[in-house]
């Protein structure tokens, strides 16, 4: 399984996390996915809900991501995945990574940004399709 | 009416980006996509029978918690609910 996205669309989710910081940002991933991969063809940045933690949490309101799912199907796009940034915390899913994570089969992508500026960017797919045998499985990111 | 379901649920009703219902209520329209499509509930319900608490269900643009009638919310077939399940998450704070 692998991540596509443009250059450009791999250094604006890096460029939002340096905007935010200290604070993480947040956004999706929209395109179409195969079994093999996982294509962006765009990238909407989100709001941080999380106005009490915003150094290391992120929630993107529920309603937002209804209208950039309904942007999406216009487009004839799905959400295939999403991305946030971690200022001064490594590029890994923490424990609070993953028990939020519920959205199977579509990628996660975090970049660590320290003292405001974007050093790595990795990526996994939450694989499973129950919150029983869901994993994060390591993936490429290609950038075309 | 129309229910709109999630990318990872999809598998669920024959990879179908929303379907249609029946139904004269919320819970009315979320059980009966439970009855069409019976892999479903494990997903959207507890045990008990509530919704899970990282489903989000939207009626039209309203999240159904804020409803005063919450599920019991009364629909018409032009609505549109959609499912939406939550993202989020941050940082592990174990170095803060």
């Amino acid at each position: 399984m692998m991540l596509e996205l443009t250059q450009t669309d791999y250094e604006a989710i890096r460029a939002h996390g340096e905007e935010t910081y200290p604070h993480e940002c947040c956004g999706v991933f929209l395109g179409t996915a195969s079994a093999d991969q996982i294509q962006v063809s765009e990238i909407v940045r989100a709001g941080n809900t999380r106005l009490d933690s915003l150094h290391n949490r992120y929630n993107i309101d529920p309603g937002e991501l209804i209208k950039i799912q309904r942007q999406a199907r216009n487009k004839g796009l799905d959400i295939v995945g999403f991305y946030h940034s971690h200022p001064d915390h490594p590029a890994m899913w923490s424990s609070t990574d993953f028990a939020e994570a519920h959205w199977y089969g579509c990628a996660y992508s975090i970049t660590s940004v320290d003292k405001g500026k974007a050093n790595l960017t990795n990526a996994w797919v939450l694989t499973g399709s129950s919150e029983e045998d869901k994993k994060f499985e390591t993936i490429e990111i290609k950038r075309s | 009416m129309k229910i709109h379901i999630p990318t990872p649920l999809r598998v669920y009703t024959g990879n179908q980006e929303s379907v249609t219902v029946d139904a004269s209520t919320v819970d009315a329209a979320l059980q009966q996509l439970a009855v069409d499509h019976p892999a479903l509930r494990g997903h959207l319900f507890t045990a008990e029978g509530k919704l899970r608490s990282f489903v989000n269900v939207y009626l039209n643009d309203d999240d159904i918690r804020y409803l005063p009638a919450k599920e019991a919310t009364a629909t018409s077939a032009k609505d549109e609910l959609t499912i939406i399940p939550s993202i989020a998450g941050g940082a592990c704070c174990c170095c803060c």
